[in-house]
């Protein structure tokens, strides 16, 4: 009596799985065409000003929107500046909170730490341009870059006068930004050590500190290399933050005191009110080198990051 | 030969622990000073923020330029708008590209490529793409639209909402397919009925996640959504939104403006907040749960 | 014979379980003696004890005296990075660090305790090398990385490792457990020559190991030291009936 309901079609049933599996295959496949898209978009879109402008583009500093002249070599100078800036500062800063993580704090004192630097990345980044604004800029302007000025003045990063917006801001916000993501693979990393390493360190008579250097430090190279490279291709996207703080002035300038701009800033700034097709284009061009530079970092560092893992795996004793 | 290690061994050991020492220290500021920013932005959040919320805030109108008072009700409105746009694109296809993963494509070819574009999506800065809706919807229709920005920001939701569906199901024991498969049922509907329904809450868990990510998203809205001092009169007009407003507000030169940035700048940071801890809570019940059973 | 090693009512904990209770041994100088027991015994836990790497555990703690040549190595003023290097120790997998070679495996304890002259540092690592039976199978490869032997070659340079910084006593936690039986047997046959130069600890689950290889055996169950004396008379002779049950096989 049962038997009527069941389905005892297999092309019925079979057909409701083929089209079901279409449909998934369908959605991951749009996902490839969609970065495809927005890749030939990009370059299609910027094609005009490329054509127009040549390899001016990128190596003269006059942004003229009225005479339609655009050299982006000062946007991609502050990109590089502010972002490598970030890196120097958020590096070492993260690799010691993971450390202190994974090799010193008890247990609830990590737990608390961990959550803590975990919800830097929670915070929207026009909220941090917002503190940045008002609490870090003036605090730069008026107590870190005199300071700096009067001690370190004779290197040509700390002359000029002190505005507070600038590259400084923008480098600090930016590493604050990024030590979570720096920070919470490096500690994937290092809990990836076995402990037995740890073990035959101290064992040895060695200190803490030198156990670390030793076993985790050592073996994790790759991985804090790949690491820092994801989080220097955040830093390269980030656009509010960086565009609150940055001054956005469309020059060259050594010192870090200086107000700049970068790729995404001026993006930011220009774009609702860009004038002409030509004004467009230039910006989408600068956009079409954020998007070719920051992927191509973002893959870089992928590789490295998974190496870093199967590296650490071989190592510590897959053999033998 | 053992008398001369004593001697090496004594002169160094003072200096190992000294270096041993420093570096606790050092490790200790580093946590200081990775802590010591959020706090500050917590703080003045709080402090700059909550005094200026007051009923105005959360029912007013933006004011014209130089008038003092106004609220943002129509941003808060329209990140809610916006993030409901965003969530109907962003959610199908991301679990959609989540079950892809982890029920049909396992290792193949194509998985690699559809995870390696999930992950360059995820890394893109969010303006790029806003700038690829612009050309994609913005143009077309010749106007800014709510449509338009929540279409952006799903696009930023679906690599966060596939990897955590990817992962959650990966999870789920493979005897309980074989078993739904073995009820007779198709496998589609093992699939969705089963094995996805299962991981009902912790899927929940990550789109709220990428919601608190989303709503706060800015840079993606200035050229899609735009932004609209007065109440959105429809999907295809240009809305207000939080970010954006708080943006607007805060680059001005009027300080009864920046007081509204801080208020807006707490909202936001308490619905972010929150987000997050409910959905740690949730998933620290859960694993608590699956150790007593 | 002197004791080199004295144990006086040892007790330690994981939290609130008590893994050993009032443990009481001597160990002479250049003897081996055997730890067994079946597993969960406490034997692990016990010469982790010995060099106060059991506290490094979060929530793990030890009460009681060790007596290393006379000094109590519990006293609260003893630091306990300093005393392991007297008392050595090698552990059930082999874990030479992977990012040093053959060469700095062995000279690693020295360096960090400051040792600089290379001449110094080679002679050790030569006389190491060759009390742990290896010299003769590395001495042309000394800079490739230590991660390049085999098991058994790598326990072995893990016995260096920790014979390099002249230790009173070796710890040896199963240390041919996860080694192939030639491995094995490479290793017990070192014990004899070993023995002359530092006194040995040594956990096994192998009954037969330890009747091999051991002068004394101490027979653990529950945390507890059951019986403990010459491994001949401990395993013809057992006095308690517990150890019986054990050598006998009929449980562990």
């Amino acid at each position: 009596m049962y038997c009527k309901d069941i389905k005892l079609n297999n092309r019925e049933v079979h057909r409701g799985d083929h089209v079901f599996s279409l449909a998934l295959k369908l959605s991951a496949i749009g996902l490839a065409v969609l970065l495809g898209l927005v890749g030939i978009f990009l370059f299609r879109a910027a094609l005009p000003a490329i054509h127009t402008q040549g390899l001016r583009f990128v190596t003269s500093s006059v942004w003229d929107p009225v005479q339609d002249v655009y050299g982006a070599m000062p946007v991609i100078y502050g990109t590089v500046v502010s972002s490598f800036l970030a890196i120097v500062i958020a590096t070492p800063l993260s690799i010691g909170v993971a450390l202190f993580l994974t090799e010193i704090a008890p247990r609830s004192i990590g737990r608390v730490v961990g959550f803590l630097v975990e919800m830097l990345a929670a915070i929207p980044s026009v909220v941090y341009g917002l503190w940045g604004i008002f609490v870090l800029a003036p605090w730069l302007r008026r107590v870190v870059e005199p300071a700096l000025g009067k001690t370190l003045g004779f290197l040509p990063f700390f002359q000029g006068p002190p505005y507070g917006v600038g590259m400084l801001a923008a480098g600090i916000i930016l590493a604050i930004m990024i030590t979570p993501t720096i920070s919470s693979i490096s500690r994937e990393l290092f809990n990836s050590i076995p402990h037995i390493q740890r073990e035959g360190a101290i064992a040895i008579g060695a200190t803490r500190w030198e156990m670390m250097r030793l076993t985790v430090l050592t073996s994790s190279k790759r991985g804090i290399i790949g690491a820092t490279i994801l989080g220097l291709g955040r830093a390269l996207g980030e656009t509010m933050a960086v565009t609150m703080v940055i001054g956005n002035r469309h020059e060259v300038s050594a010192s870090l005191f200086a107000p700049g701009a970068t790729m995404a800033s001026i993006i930011a700034n220009e774009y609702a009110e860009a004038t002409s097709d030509m004004h467009l284009s230039a910006l989408l061009g600068v956009g079409l080198a954020l998007f070719l530079v920051n992927f191509t970092i973002s893959s870089i560092a992928r590789i490295f990051i998974s190496r870093g893992f199967r590296w650490g795996a071989i190592r510590n004793g897959a053999k033998g | 030969m053992k008398h001369s290690f004593t001697d090496y061994i004594y002169r160094s050991y003072r200096k190992r622990k000294v270096i041993n020492a420093v570096m606790y220290v050092l490790l200790s500021i580093a946590v200081t000073l990775a802590i010591i920013p959020l706090l500050s932005v917590f703080g003045y959040v709080i402090v700059q923020g909550m005094p200026a919320l007051n009923l105005e805030f959360f029912t007013g109108l933006p004011k014209p330029v130089g008038e003092i008072g106004g609220g943002m009700a129509n941003a808060l409105v329209g990140t809610c708008t916006l993030v409901l746009i965003a969530s109907v694109v962003g959610v199908p296809w991301g679990i959609a590209v989540g079950l892809y993963l982890s029920e049909y494509g396992k290792d193949g070819r194509l998985s690699s490529i559809v995870r390696f574009c999930a992950d360059m999506l995820a890394s893109i800065p969010s303006i790029i793409v806003g700038l690829f809706v612009y050309a994609l919807v913005v143009l077309p229709m010749k106007r800014f639209s709510a449509l338009a920005g929540g279409l952006a920001l799903g696009l930023l939701m679906i690599p966060t909402v596939s990897r955590t569906t990817e992962e959650l199901l990966k999870m789920v024991p493979n005897h309980i397919r074989e078993a739904g498969l073995a009820l007779g049922l198709p496998r589609w509907k093992v699939i969705l009925w089963i094995v996805l329904k299962g991981s009902r809450g912790p899927i929940t868990t990550g789109i709220m996640l990428s919601i608190a990510r989303i709503a706060g998203e800015t840079a993606p809205l200035l050229f899609t959504a735009f932004n609209n001092r007065f109440w959105q009169s429809g999907l295809d007009q240009p809305i207000s939104s939080l970010p954006v407003q708080i943006y607007t507000y805060a680059i001005s030169p009027y300080d009864d403006w920046h007081r509204q940035a801080w208020a807006g700048a707490f909202v936001l940071v308490l619905l972010v907040f929150m987000i997050n801890i409910i959905t740690r809570l949730i998933f620290a019940a859960t694993i608590r749960k699956r150790q007593e059973s | 014979m002197s004791s080199v090693l004295v144990v006086r009512k040892l007790n330690a904990w994981f939290g609130h379980t008590q893994a050993l209770k009032e443990i009481s041994m001597e160990f002479e100088q250049n003897s081996v003696t055997a730890i067994i027991g079946p597993s969960g015994c406490g034997k692990s836990t016990f010469i982790r004890c010995m060099n106060r790497l059991h506290e490094e555990v979060p929530e793990a703690r030890a009460s009681g005296e060790v007596f290393l040549e006379g000094k109590n190595i519990y006293l609260p003023e003893v630091d306990p990075v300093a005393i392991r290097r007297k008392i050595g120790m090698v552990f059930q997998k082999p874990n030479p660090f992977p990012s040093l070679s053959v060469f700095d495996n062995v000279a690693v304890g020295l360096k960090l305790a400051g040792v600089k002259r290379s001449a110094v540092l080679k002679e050790a690592v030569e006389r190491s090398l060759i009390l742990a039976a290896l010299w003769d199978e590395v001495k042309d490869g000394l800079h490739s990385p230590g991660t390049s032997l085999s098991g058994g070659q790598q326990q072995r340079l893990c016995i260096a490792r920790a014979l390099a910084v002249e230790p009173s006593v070796l710890l040896m936690d199963e240390p041919t457990s996860a080694l192939d039986p030639i491995s094995t047997a490479k290793i017990e046959e070192l014990m004899t020559e070993l023995k002359k130069a530092v006194t040995i600890v040594i956990v096994t689950h192998n009954m037969q190991q330890a009747a091999r290889i051991s002068d004394k055996t101490g027979f653990f169950l529950l945390g507890e030291l059951i019986e403990c004396g010459d491994t001949s008379q401990i395993f013809t002779a057992p006095k308690d009936k517990h150890t019986e049950r054990y050598i006998t096989g009929r449980f562990g």
